[in-house]
C-alpha cells in the first residue's frame, strides 16, 4: 500500500464513522455498553501510542531522552499548562539532553 | 433579548475554543512530516480526515513501521474515530436540514464542536456553537497544519529537535482530560502495559491494536465502572 492509499482509506473510514451517527437510529449505539467501549477505545489507543512513541524504536524498547521529556510533559499537564506549550517543552527537554550528550 | 445573548455567548466560546485548538495544527504538521509524510500528504490528512486523535495515530504508526504498517495505521485511526459516531448522535437532532448540510456537519463532528454546541441551552445557540466552532477549527487547523509541515520540512533531523518526544507528549495531552475516573485510568495502564510487552514481539502498529482489546474487555464487563 502507498502512503496516499493509506491516507485515503483511513480518511474514508473516519468519515464513515462520523456520518454513521447521522444515519443509524440512536437506539442502536446510544446504549451504555457501546458508548462505554467507544470512549474506552480512545483511552486505550492513546495510552498504547504514548508507550510506543516514548519507548519504541522499531520493534525494540529503548530508554532515551524521550522518557524524561514525557515525565516533564505529564507534570506540566497536571499543572494545566496549555497543550502547545507542553508539547514544545517536551521537545526542548529531549533536544537539550541529546545536545548536551547526557542521553541518546 | 435573551435569545441573542445566548447566541452571542455560543459564538464567544466557539472563537475561544476554536483558536486554541487550531494552534495544535502546528504540532501535527511538524510531527507528520517528521514521521515521513510529505507536506501534501500532511495537508491532505487535515483536510480529509479532520480528527486530531486519528491523524496523530496514523502518522505515529507510520513513523514506527512505514507504509508497511498501513493496515494497523488505518485501523488505529479508525478505532480512535469511533467516538465521533457518538458525538454525531448527540448533535444530529439540532443540526437537521438537508443532505449537503449534514455531510458538512458530519465532517466537522469532532470533540470540540460537540463540546461547545451541547453546552448551549437554546436550539439557536447550539447551532451557532456547532457551526462557528467547526468553521474556525477547520480553517485554522488546516492553515496551521501547513505551517507546521513547512517548519518540520525545514528542521530535517527530527530527533535532534526532540520531535519524537513531542509526539509522545501530544498523545499524552489528548489522553489527559479523559483520566478523571477510575475505569479509564485502569484501561490506560492496562493498554500501556500490553503495548510495551508486545512491542518486541510483533510488527510495528500491531501492539497498539492489541491494546484496544483492553478497552473492549473492560467496556463490555464494566469492571471498575461507576454503577
Amino acid at each position: 500500500m502507498t502512503v496516499w492509499q493509506i491516507i485515503l482509506l483511513a480518511s474514508i473510514a473516519v468519515f464513515a464513522l462520523k456520518i454513521a451517527g447521522y444515519l443509524v437510529p440512536p437506539s442502536l449505539i446510544e446504549r451504555p455498553t457501546p458508548s462505554r467501549v467507544a470512549n474506552l477505545l480512545t483511552v486505550a489507543l492513546l495510552a498504547a501510542l504514548i508507550v510506543v512513541q516514548t519507548l519504541g524504536q522499531g520493534q525494540q524498547i529503548e530508554l532515551d531522552a524521550r522518557v524524561p521529556a514525557i515525565i516533564v510533559a505529564a507534570g506540566l499537564f497536571a499543572l494545566r499548562v496549555p497543550f502547545i506549550v507542553v508539547v514544545a517543552a517536551a521537545a526542548a527537554v529531549a533536544a537539550v539532553l541529546r545536545l548536551s550528550g547526557a542521553m541518546p | 433579548m435573551a435569545h441573542s445573548d445566548e447566541t452571542r455567548a455560543a459564538r464567544r466560546s466557539a472563537v475561544a475554543v476554536g483558536l486554541a485548538v487550531a494552534a495544535y495544527g502546528v504540532s501535527f504538521g511538524a510531527l507528520s512530516v517528521a514521521s515521513g509524510l510529505d507536506v501534501w500528504q500532511t495537508c491532505a490528512l487535515s483536510l480529509l480526515m479532520f480528527s486530531g486523535g486519528s491523524q496523530f495515530a496514523l502518522v505515529g504508526v507510520l513513523a514506527a513501521g512505514g507504509a508497511g504498517a498501513g493496515i494497523p495505521a488505518i485501523a488505529s485511526a479508525t478505532l480512535l474515530g469511533t467516538r465521533n459516531a457518538l458525538y454525531a448522535l448527540r448533535v444530529a437532532p439540532f443540526i437537521g436540514g438537508r443532505w449537503p448540510r449534514k455531510l458538512l456537519a458530519a465532517q466537522w463532528t469532532i470533540d470540540e464542536t460537540t463540546a461547545v454546541s451541547t453546552a448551549q441551552s437554546s436550539l439557536a445557540a447550539q447551532r451557532t456553537g456547532f457551526w462557528w466552532t467547526g468553521a474556525i477549527i477547520y480553517v485554522g487547523w488546516n492553515l496551521t497544519t501547513l505551517i507546521g509541515a513547512l517548519i518540520g520540512d525545514l528542521l530535517g533531523d527530527v530527533r535532534q529537535y526532540g520531535l519524537d518526544a513531542a509526539a509522545a507528549a501530544a498523545f499524552l495531552g489528548l489522553l489527559w482530560p479523559r483520566l478523571r475516573q477510575l475505569q479509564p485510568v485502569v484501561v490506560a495502564i492496562g493498554a500501556a502495559v500490553v503495548a510495551a510487552v508486545l512491542t518486541p514481539w510483533l510488527p510495528p502498529g500491531i501492539p497498539v491494536l492489541c491494546a484496544a482489546v483492553v478497552a473492549v474487555v473492560v467496556g463490555v464487563t464494566n469492571w471498575w465502572g461507576a454503577r
